[in-house]
């Protein structure tokens, strides 16, 4: 101990515990010479995309963040820097499409969204009239989606209680376990193809908007089965000990302990699966057929939907039928954020409650 | 109310490890028995044994028998399920059930087990809260969730759920392992005043909680680790912290292990 604080040599790793630092504003400076940078560039060189402009404020922002911090602060501080300055790059990157998709849609579609709009179908109204609506799709995805959510979600949840809670992993949980990955790869015109031929087909039944639901069904599936299967791990296994050891059945149990304590990223999952199968357009084309008339009833005759009606209205190609497949694509949008919106208040009300 | 429970040869497997080898000795009724013994001794899944909780673990099995007065829990015809209402369990670290308010933990293993009379389940919880020394910290927010309680008062809760179904025997695996000085106090006190009415039997790393809680001491040990755990002898908690028999018990309890 003694030699330890006697010995004049010093580690190399003590050093004064104080260091320069950048002020805290500097990311700001930087990111306003960077961009000031980029335009002055951009109108001498000519450059005319934007883009471009973005692009060389990006590079230009993180590469001054690192010099910057490499001159004041040191090299360790500047790796720090040149990593935090990327991830942002990155962060901004990906949030860059997402508000584009949006401001796009809006811009187009909202003109064309009205009180007729949304009630009204495209019945007797030509491609290049001005008009008409999307209430006979909007009908039929709500119809189709929620018969397929009806099936699937209870299928789902089953299967994940039966991975988790029965299968403790022996051959049948692992073969389940498979089949429900590869579902999940199944591209969407797969699902369509085999119904086509399996219930259309070989069983002879007309095209409605069941057969879609049925397609979306398994779909939908596999998504539901893996997030419930999460969920459930998640549950921790002393609270099943605890209710086993109340002398309370293994079923019960499951249904009113490990259930409950889930329920919430159950939801979630549910309403992913939702949106990921409510914008599908390729077995729609396929076992729903499509039609511009209300039809309610999924059970009967061909429907319609709003992914298929977006095809068709942009395929018609005329200006008025274009902005109509803006119009109903923004729909779609809203009704999926709103979902999530449902999906979240469900999850918050539903979380096992914190210690306050 | 209480039973008394009589182990003869019982081994217990997880997979083809055995963790606990030919374990025999009996635990009388309305009295304290506290397992002592080194970490990986098997004392909890001996104790987990007991009211058929050890093959809740997927690939653990049992063998030998359990008599609980004249009836053998590992015997045909006996429903796990019933065996765990008939002897409950208290766990190391505190888990009352997130979703549930503390009235409804409490009343868990009545609701859950059908129990549909409300005045009924409303008694049950008031006792047995009071039982838990808990009621007059509670009593005026039954419906906030068990799981805002202190981690003391959570532990008291799990044995208020625990004794809530009236069980004969309360097994307590650890359970003021998590727990500060004062709280284990509480549940120290708390099991003095139980086993007027349960068959309790507590496995404890304390050797001064076994010295202080119970009447008989049963001490634990294997002879290297991936051995099973044996029983090394069982006797009146103050023989075996002044005079024990065997060698290897003293050397644990006065420190001198290995």
């Amino acid at each position: 101990m003694s030699t330890i604080s006697t010995s004049p040599r010093r580690s190399p790793l003590q050093g004064s515990l104080k260091e320069r630092r950048l002020p805290r504003w500097t990311p700001v400076a930087t990111v306003a010479g960077a961009v000031a940078l980029a335009v002055v560039l951009g109108v001498v060189f000519d450059i005319t995309s934007h883009l471009q402009w973005g692009l060389m404020a990006a590079i230009f922002f993180v590469a001054g963040q690192y010099l910057l911090a490499r001159q004041v602060e040191g090299p360790r501080q500047a790796k720090n820097g040149l990593v935090s300055s990327l991830v942002w790059v990155a962060f901004l990157l990906a949030l860059l499409p997402l508000f584009g998709l949006l401001y796009y849609t809006i811009s187009k579609g909202a003109s064309v969204i009205n009180g007729t709009f949304l009630t009204h179908s495209m019945n007797l109204i030509s491609p290049n009239q001005v008009g008409g609506g999307l209430y006979h799709a909007l009908i039929a995805t709500l119809e189709q989606v929620g018969i397929a959510t009806l099936v699937a979600t209870p299928l789902g949840v089953l299967t994940a209680v039966y991975l988790v809670e029965y299968g403790n992993g022996g051959p049948l949980a692992k073969a389940v376990s498979f089949f429900v990955d590869v579902m999940t790869g199944v591209p969407s015109i797969v699902a369509g193809l085999f119904i086509l031929t399996f219930w259309i087909v070989i069983l002879n039944q007309p095209y409605t908007g069941f057969a879609g639901s049925l397609a979306l069904m398994i779909l939908m599936l596999p998504v539901v089965v893996r997030s419930t299967e999460e969920m459930l791990k998640l549950v921790p296994n002393e609270l099943r000990e605890a209710s086993l050891a109340l002398g309370v059945p293994k079923w019960l149990t499951i249904l009113r302990v490990v259930l409950p304590t889930a329920i919430g990223g159950i939801t979630t999952g549910v309403m992913l699966a939702i949106a990921r199968i409510i914008g599908e357009t390729a077995p729609i084309l396929m076992l729903v057929f499509g039609t511009d008339v209300i039809n309610t009833n999924p059970f009967k005759d061909p429907q319609s939907s709003l992914p298929l009606y977006v095809y068709q209205q942009y395929a018609a190609g005329t200006d008025a039928s274009q902005a109509r497949a803006w119009g109903a694509a923004l729909v779609l949008i809203a009704l999926v954020m709103l979902l999530n919106l449902v999906a979240r208040g469900i999850a918050r009300w539903k979380a096992p409650k914190a210690s306050r | 109310m209480a039973k008394r429970i009589d182990v003869s040869g019982l081994n217990a497997y997880y997979g083809s490890f055995r963790a606990v080898e030919d374990i025999s000795m009996t635990v009388e009724p309305r009295s304290v028995t506290a397992f002592i013994g080194p970490s990986g001794c098997g004392k909890s899944t001996f104790l987990r044994t007991l009211n058929r909780m050890h093959e809740v673990v997927p690939g653990a099995r049992v063998e030998g028998k359990v008599m609980l007065d004249n009836e053998d829990l590992y015997g045909n015809g006996i429903d796990p399920v019933a065996v765990r209402r008939t002897i409950g369990m208290v766990f190391q670290r505190p888990n009352p059930f997130p979703t549930m308010s503390i009235k409804e933990n409490v009343a868990a293993g009545l609701k859950l087990n059908g129990v549909r009379n409300k005045k009924l389940v409303d008694e049950a919880v008031e006792r047995s809260l009071k039982g838990a020394n808990l009621w007059n910290e509670v009593k005026d927010r039954l419906d906030r969730p068990g799981a805002g309680l202190s981690g003391g008062q959570q532990q008291r809760l799990c044995i208020a759920r625990a004794i809530a179904v009236e069980p004969q025997v309360l097994l307590m695996d650890e359970p003021c392992s998590a727990l500060d000085p004062i709280s284990t106090l509480a549940i120290e006190d708390l099991i003095g005043e139980l086993k007027e009415q349960f068959t309790i039997v507590i496995v404890t790393h304390n050797m001064q909680q076994a010295a202080r809680v119970s009447d008989r001491t049963a001490f634990f040990n294997l002879s290297a680790v991936g051995q099973p755990g044996r029983l090394i002898e069982i006797d009146a908690t103050e023989k075996i912290f002044s005079n024990p028999s065997v060698q290897a018990t003293e050397d644990y309890i006065s420190g001198r292990f290995g």
